[in-house]
């Protein structure tokens, strides 16, 4: 077991035929994962990496049968990318693509909520659950199979901790990049209640940063519904109010989405936190050693 | 982005939302001249910096406060004469302050009550949304701290945009008098139409001003947009002012690097936001100050390391730089060979502590160790982090 994606996902990429969608296509192929094509409009019928390109999601979806897909398209066209998988049917949608603007994000959240897919993304490193299926662009030998569950707004800082784990002998169920972004289409709390159900996951570790206050909320749901063990780590203690760090979303204002204030209500919900970002994976150790929460 | 507030009313007065008129002035026979020609008896000369709280604050060395009413040319040009080409020290600017290159000479206008609305992307409801509070003129940030229930918010579609019984709602929680009303329509319906269509990220109005006669105004207007919209909006980025932006941050997102500089003494050299962020994190963590955020990105190529180290490097305050790696995308060995390079031409004057971790670790530490290159090697996070600290004290 595992959540989101497993060895029988039928994955296709969004933008497959530009240099950073093949890059990545090759790479998930190599990986092991099914991918069974690619779509970009007006290059139906070339090849990229052996898969069959196709003009549109729904040609992909009815040739492939494909169930997932990841996005590569840039930004300017990349909601209305997200928008094709949706109206094709495609269960998850996986948006890579940084910089998509953030009231296109706001128009396209409304008509994912409507529809059966579920979103992740975008600005996010995307999805993988080790041995099995990696739909993105995390390196994948730094992943092992086992039963952390991992999730982060972060890319880089993810592939820091599943090492940390990985290091001290303890694989994942599957990781989940949630995105950067201000506005993003899975929250904590939607990862969250997919770890509680999945019994291959046996303890959970939440990375967030500063801004908006997706993991207070994470907290108060994790005080309430979650049984297994959970840690957790928040990026930014030292970043200057007002100032965007880096990703879109990461930022101070109005005096909201600090540290400070993250780190009390995790702690209020009696999550194992992690001081510093040398501690993600011993901070696990001890969630799992302190055992499930009820 | 950021832009002054005469340029945030020109697009509003664009808009059809109402705002005074109003003149810059980049002198202060400039500004008597915007006096004379604006013929009200009354007005204010405003210090047009990137940041709030001008109001309250205050010249360096002098009595002079950021905002002032003129109520003749000589008294405009008096306190034009006292704000331009001077450091304004704010709440927002820092103790250095921000010097004054221009000044807004704006009209008067017979206040009732002063009122705070705003415009902005509400992450937890995942829509634009208005807000609007009883207390204008003061801080909000403290008013949404002591009395959230004070402030009032109305989420709208993008594409519809802000219905009018919405901005009816609001207007009768605010507590205008029904003759208003369609004022308050008018007014917020502009407001959020603009901020739609601008692709802005916030668009901040206090006060918002409810006239004698009963006219809505917006007294102020501090606007930013989405940095990632900009590329729609050719008009908005022409507005941009580089004198008010860090000379750094500007030389580093021309080569696609994310970079914030901060003011401790270790310089960071990170890939990915997060890990930059954590990096930070652990360098105070051990008791040092992180000098800047920076994030070289997943794709940055030798090139581009080499110019985040002469970013890095052209800080005076640097006494020492960590660079934390952990290859995915990038490969270990790209930044090895840049480090090299930078070492090379940009030349390392203060002590350099490596940690790479990932994709190509072992060649990239090959490359490093035979460079000849001097570099403190470090293990891991922690060491990393004590290893620039010390070399940082030692400076």
């Amino acid at each position: 077991m595992s959540i989101l994606v497993n060895r029988d996902t039928r994955v296709i990429c969004q933008g497959i035929t530009g240099r950073v969608g093949e890059f990545h296509t090759r790479g998930c192929l190599e990986y092991g994962t099914r991918m069974v094509g690619g779509v970009t409009p007006g290059k139906g019928g070339e090849e990229v990496a052996g898969l069959p390109v196709f003009d549109t999601v729904a040609e992909a979806v009815d040739s492939t049968g494909a169930n997932a897909t990841m996005i590569f398209v840039p930004p300017p066209f990349a909601a209305d990318a997200i928008l094709e998988a949706v109206g094709a049917g495609i269960e998850l949608v996986i948006a890579i693509t940084e910089g998509i603007p953030v009231l296109d994000m706001a128009r396209v959240l409304p008509v994912v909520k409507a529809s059966q897919s579920r979103l992740v993304g975008p600005n996010c490193p995307g999805v993988i659950t080790p041995g099995q299926c990696k739909i993105g662009i995390m390196p994948g030998y730094i992943h092992t199979p086992g039963h952390v569950g991992v999730m982060s707004r972060s890319g880089t800082l993810t592939y820091e901790a599943v090492w940390q784990l990985t290091s001290l002998g303890h694989g994942q169920s599957s990781c989940v990049g949630l995105g950067g972004d201000p506005l993003v289409g899975s929250s904590f709390i939607d990862i969250l209640a997919l770890f509680e159900a999945d019994p291959d996951t046996h303890a959970i570790l939440m990375i967030g940063e500063i801004g908006g206050s997706a993991e207070e909320e994470a907290a108060e749901f994790v005080r309430h519904h979650v049984t297994k063990p959970v840690a957790a780590f928040i990026a930014g203690r030292t970043a200057p109010p007002g100032k965007r760090m880096g990703h879109a979303g990461a930022i101070i204002s109005g005096g909201k989405g600090t540290a400070t204030a993250k780190l009390e209500a995790l702690r209020a919900a009696g999550i194992e936190v992690a001081d510093s970002p040398a501690d993600m994976g011993e901070a696990v150790v001890r969630a799992m050693a302190r055992g499930g929460r009820r | 982005m950021k832009i002054h507030e005469y340029q945030a009313k020109d697009l509003l007065r664009a808009a059809g939302v109402p705002v005074l008129a109003g003149r810059v002035a980049r002198t202060a026979d400039e500004a008597a001249a915007a006096f004379a020609a604006l013929g009200t008896p009354v007005c204010a000369v405003k210090a047009q910096i990137h940041a709030g709280g001008r109001g309250k604050g205050q010249v360096t060395g002098s009595t002079q406060r950021g905002v002032e009413l003129a109520r003749s040319a000589d008294d405009a040009a008096r306190i034009a004469r006292g704000l331009l080409g001077k450091s304004l020290v704010t709440v927002q600017t820092g103790p250095a302050g921000q010097t004054v290159r221009q000044v807004f000479v704006e009209s008067g206008c017979r206040i009732a009550r002063e009122l705070y609305c705003a415009v902005l992307v509400d992450r937890r409801v995942g829509s634009p949304v208005l807000i609007a509070s009883t207390a204008g003129g003061v801080d909000i940030e403290e008013v949404a701290a002591k009395t959230p229930e004070a402030i009032l918010s109305e989420p709208f579609d993008a594409d519809r945009g802000l219905a009018g019984y919405q901005a009816r709602l609001l207007a009768a929680k605010l507590g205008l008098p029904t003759a208003s009303w369609r004022a308050a329509e008018q007014f917020f319906g502009s407001l959020t139409r603009a901020f739609v269509r601008l692709d802005a990220s916030l668009l901040e109005i206090n006060p918002l001003v409810l006239t004698e006669d009963g006219a809505l105004v917006a007294l102020d207007a501090k606007m930013t947009f989405d940095d990632n919209a900009l590329f729609r909006h050719k008009d908005v980025v022409a507005l941009r002012d580089e004198a008010e932006e860090e000379p750094a941050e500007i030389r580093a997102a021309a080569a696609g690097l994310s970079y914030v500089k901060l003011d401790g003494t270790i310089g960071c050299l990170v890939n990915g936001a997060g890990l930059a962020m954590s990096t930070m994190d652990l360098v105070k963590l051990h008791g040092g100050a992180p000098a800047n955020f920076l994030d070289v990105g997943g794709g940055a190529d030798v090139k581009a390391v080499t110019e985040a180290f002469r970013i890095i490097l052209s800080d005076p305050a640097v006494k020492a730089v960590l660079v934390n790696i952990f290859g995915g995308i990038m490969r270990c060995t790209t930044i090895a060979t840049a480090l090299v390079e930078a070492s090379k031409t940009v030349g390392f004057t203060v002590p350099l502590v490596v940690r790479l971790e990932g994709t190509e670790v072992e060649e990239g530490r090959r490359i490093l160790a035979e460079s000849g290159t001097t570099i403190i090697s470090a293990t891991g996070l922690t060491d990393a982090a004590k290893k620039v600290v010390a070399a940082a004290s030692r400076a």
